[in-house]
């Protein structure tokens, strides 16, 4: 288990340190003009050159890449050309934000497709049909309409919500669960649907098994060999497209983020790139990755310890 | 469902699925409804020039949020005075280009790394599993919007990049379709008949994987379209007219113009909606010879109640002659609901008797239908079986027409049952302990329930029984797993055990042991027992009755000397002269395959 722990954080490392060496040689190698970006159009050449110099931008490439994983592993991320702020306290406030609506829709996504794939496995019928719309709806409505529809019924309409906005946990519970609660549901539901089927075709799968019928041949009751015999042996490959959904969700956030315009991940990212914000978007790329990792990784902890043989050796 | 099965299914089925599959398309109402839709939208966008009245960029102050039906603005303008049908028109081209190349790429990347890594194989398929496996697990919407300046902005190029991203759902799935082909016998046997490599993927993989790449094709192209809506609502390209940019547009009005929305959202969901009802549609057309089946109640839960007979089985004997035995079976069918709506019968009318105290061994090839009949005394054939009897009791009591509670209490005490395969038959996420003491808590403490669990286990001669108690099933060895099943069996202290071929899957020496084992117990107890077996070896060890049934249908009965004597079935004759056989080959399958899943179905 620790060796497979061990491997797992390697291969993490790896993918975190690729995604960053392909952000930084595709963005700084594109030529953004972010010397004239920052001094406008009036600038002239040399001005520009100084900028770029003081910025290191007129190094080559390699040295560049150098500079900044030394400076990444040593924890700085570099400071934003147009805020001047550093980019690992600016992520490091707007992650909450992001994380918030994004556990909440975690949250709801595993309650929510556990029940719905359990009594779609063990009841069929009406909540097949129910699957099914979900999943249809998901996929005919794009996030942003669904986002915006949500928007429209229930904080304009119906105003039971505020439609904008974001309030911290630490400010007022229900106030923040309010803020990131529309949100977190546009997100759930197309996770929901693909976690329910999948819940529900490795439940059917385990209903099948010889195992079972031996429970049963012992008399064992129907709910026990469902809620807890089955539903243990197929959590497992639930948690795989679980981890899958996550990244989903976590992407479709920064469409969601603009909607109910919370000020997290997404928005910084989309400024950064708008603006050509170089050392900004690699944080922002780096960022997300390691997010990314650690939630493999914790999903890997989790199927270790559901999977006996996994965890006993 | 055997090897050669499902070649004959996949052979038989071929043609017609390859002729009707679109025919039943267009047959379901939701299927044509969404073609006609996803039709019209692509026939606006391709006549778009015609129909337009202004460019879509042009703007005019006069129309700022003109009302729908304005002159030569039907639906309106948007808050620039801009012509919404015009930009309705030529955001559909663009979500549809989108959907093309979004789709396309991801088609074109997932299916042709996954048939060279399904059918290569070997370090060809490892390699690029990891790969995609990786990409996988890439926040692609991140790097997508990072490497927005990369790209130019276009939403052509960034549909390219997402199409990456959608490739290892794909490959995911042709690898796994092409793997299954490829273990397929066909495959082989056309590969022995001397066809090239080449052709054989031509011929039967892409064949097996067209429907499934079809299917996702349309799901793909929605996901194509909603990201790159997505990423135009949030102002990546804004200067092109789409979906996401007006959108974003009315957005901004919602408090003012709200339905200034429904054009944008309404012509998105129409365009995405008939794509996703199309695959469905084409997904249900494909499985169309199924659907008979499927109609029925799927409940899974729960096993298959049995029938009193009904007067058109044919019964062979006299109805209920009222024994005193232990298990009373009178006129046994089981039928199976076929895919054309007919019904196959495994079990024919069979009728046996087992004494209690006595072994009874019930004998056959596979196919022959005697696990059937043993899962129609335990009560615990899958709910598709139809099952009826005369008459079917067990120490007096009957069987027939009992629900399902009162199936399981029987199935706790009177009635035990001994699986083939040990490994498979044991729960691998839990404790051997806890799944031996949930069989028995009903009646006791924990504690009571675990002394006794921990007694049995040694009854059945685990030298450790505190060590295996505590272990999972895959720390435990298949001799020893048959133990650990034979104590759950008689743990209820049952009047009657079903033991279905339970030596088979075990080492020759282990057989033996499990044998006198349950002699043993049979000894001790009193139980009575119904032997399943295709072993006569087995059968002159332990019984002292014996049946045989081939084609389910009992072929001959008597005790065991006078059969091995004078059999007077030629079926039996063979069983017993393929003994000589049985001794040096194991002539059964790999543990857990085709028998298992044949008998059990």
């Amino acid at each position: 288990m620790i060796i497979f722990l061990l491997r797992r954080i390697g291969a993490g490392l790896v993918l975190i340190f690729v995604v960053t060496a392909f952000t930084f040689f595709l963005t700084y190698g594109a030529n953004i003009p972010v010397a004239r970006n920052l001094l406008g159009n009036s600038a002239n050449a040399e001005q520009i050159a100084t900028l770029n110099a003081q910025l290191g931008l007129d190094k080559p490439i390699f040295e560049q890449y150098f500079r900044w994983l030394t400076s990444t592993l040593h924890g700085d991320l570099g400071t934003s050309y147009f805020t001047n702020q550093p980019v690992a306290e600016a992520l490091a406030a707007r992650l909450p934000v992001t994380l918030s609506v994004v556990v909440v829709a975690s949250i709801i996504t595993i309650l929510v497709s556990c029940a719905l794939g359990v009594a779609s496995a063990a009841r069929g019928g009406i909540i097949d049909s129910i699957l099914q719309g979900i999943s249809t709806i998901a996929f005919v409505f794009p996030g942003i309409v669904l986002g915006i529809l949500l928007v429209f019924i229930f904080a304009i309409q119906l105003q039971w919500v505020p439609a904008i906005g974001y309030v911290p946990f630490a400010e007022s519970p229900s106030a923040w669960f309010l803020s990131i609660i529309m949100p977190a549901v546009v997100l759930c539901i197309g996770g929901i649907a693909a976690m329910a089927a999948q819940v529900r075709g490795s439940l059917i799968d385990e209903l099948g098994r010889e195992y079972v019928r031996t429970l049963r041949s012992r008399g064992t009751s129907e709910r026990s060999i469902l809620l807890k015999h089955a539903l243990r042996n197929a959590a497992g490959p639930a948690l795989t497209t679980f981890s899958l959904q996550f990244i989903g969700m976590f992407g479709a956030a920064l469409f969601i983020e603009k909607i109910f315009a919370l000020p997290g991940y997404g928005t910084y990212a989309f400024n950064a790139t708008i603006q050509g914000d170089l050392p900004a978007m690699l944080g922002v790329s780096l960022f997300g990755v390691g997010l990314v990792v650690v939630v493999n990784l914790l999903v890997d902890i989790a199927a270790g310890w559901l999977n006996p043989k996994a965890r006993t050796s | 469902m055997t090897t050669t099965d499902i070649e004959t299914v996949v052979q038989a089925d071929a043609p017609a699925k390859r002729a009707g599959a679109l025919r039943r398309l267009l047959r379901r109402p939701l299927g044509v409804m969404a073609l006609f839709i996803l039709a019209s939208l692509i026939v606006l966008g391709l006549l778009e020039p015609v129909l337009n009245t202004h460019p879509p960029t042009f703007s005019s102050l006069q129309h700022v949020n003109a009302p729908p039906g304005t002159p030569g603005w039907p639906f309106g303008g948007d808050q620039y005075g801009r012509d919404i049908w015009a930009r309705v028109l030529s955001s559909i081209n663009v979500s549809l280009i989108s959907a093309l190349i979004g789709a396309g790429v991801g088609l074109m990347v997932g299916v042709g790394f996954g048939l060279i890594a399904g059918y290569v194989g070997k370090r060809t398929d490892a390699v690029s599993s990891w790969v995609f496996n990786l990409l996988m697990t890439f926040p692609s919407l991140v790097l997508i919007i990072i490497l927005f300046p990369v790209t130019g902005g276009t939403f052509q190029s960034t549909m390219v990049i997402f199409g990456f991203f959608l490739a290892p759902g794909i490959f995911r799935l042709v690898r796994n379709l092409v793997v299954g082909v490829r273990n397929e016998l066909y495959v082989d046997a056309a590969r022995v008949s001397g066809l090239s490599n080449r052709r054989i993927l031509t011929r039967h993989v892409l064949y097996v994987v067209r429907g499934p790449i079809i299917i996702s094709a349309a799901f793909l192209a929605s996901a194509a379209i909603g990201v790159q809506a997505g990423l135009a609502f949030l102002g990546f390209g804004a200067a092109q007219v789409s979906f996401g940019a007006m959108t974003s547009d009315a957005f901004v009005n919602i408090y003012s113009q709200p339905v200034q929305l429904v054009w944008a959202a309404g012509f998105l969901a129409l365009l995405n909606g008939s794509l996703v009802l199309l695959g469905n549609a084409y997904r249900d057309a494909l499985a169309a010879p199924q659907a008979t089946v499927k109609r029925r109640p799927r409940r899974l839960l729960g096993e298959a109640v049995i029938k009193p007979a009904v007067s058109d089985t044919p019964s062979s004997k006299p109805a209920a002659d009222a024994t005193s035995g232990l298990l009373t079976v009178r006129n046994l069918w089981v039928k199976y609901p076929q895919p054309h709506g007919s019904e196959k019968a495994v079990v024919r009318g069979v009728s046996l008797d087992v004494a209690p105290g006595e072994i009874v061994g019930l004998v056959g090839e596979s196919g022959s239908g005697k696990t059937q009949t043993a899962f129609s005394v335990l009560g615990l054939l899958p709910k598709e079986a139809s099952v009826s009897a005369d008459a079917l009791a067990v120490a007096g009591e009957s069987l027939l027409d009992k629900h399902a509670g009162a199936m399981r209490r029987l199935r706790g005490s009177a009635i035990a049952y001994i699986p083939q395969e040990p490994m498979a038959n044991l729960d691998p996420s839990f404790t051997i302990g806890s799944q031996l003491v949930e069989g028995l808590s009903a009646g006791m403490s924990r504690r009571e329930a675990k002394d006794t669990v921990l007694q049995l286990l040694a009854r059945v001669g685990i030298t450790d029984p505190v060590r295996t108690f505590k272990s999972y099933p895959h720390q435990i060895s298949g001799g020893m797993a048959q133990r650990v099943l034979i104590a759950g069996a008689v743990a209820g202290r049952p009047k009657l055990l079903i033991a279905d071929e339970p030596t088979t899957a075990l080492d020759v020496t282990i057989q033996a042991e499990i044998l006198d084992l349950l002699r043993d117990l049979q000894g001790e107890y009193g139980m009575g027992v119904l032997l399943v077996t295709h072993n006569f070896g087995v059968v002159a060890d332990l019984c002292d009755r014996v049946l045989v049934m081939r084609s389910g249908e009992m072929v001959e009965s008597g005790n065991v000397r006078s059969i091995f004597h004078q059999p007077q079935h030629p079926y039996t004759r063979e069983l017993i002269a393929s003994i000589l056989d049985e001794e040096t080959v194991r002539t059964d399958p790999a543990p857990g395959s085709a028998r298992t899943h044949e008998e059990a179905l």
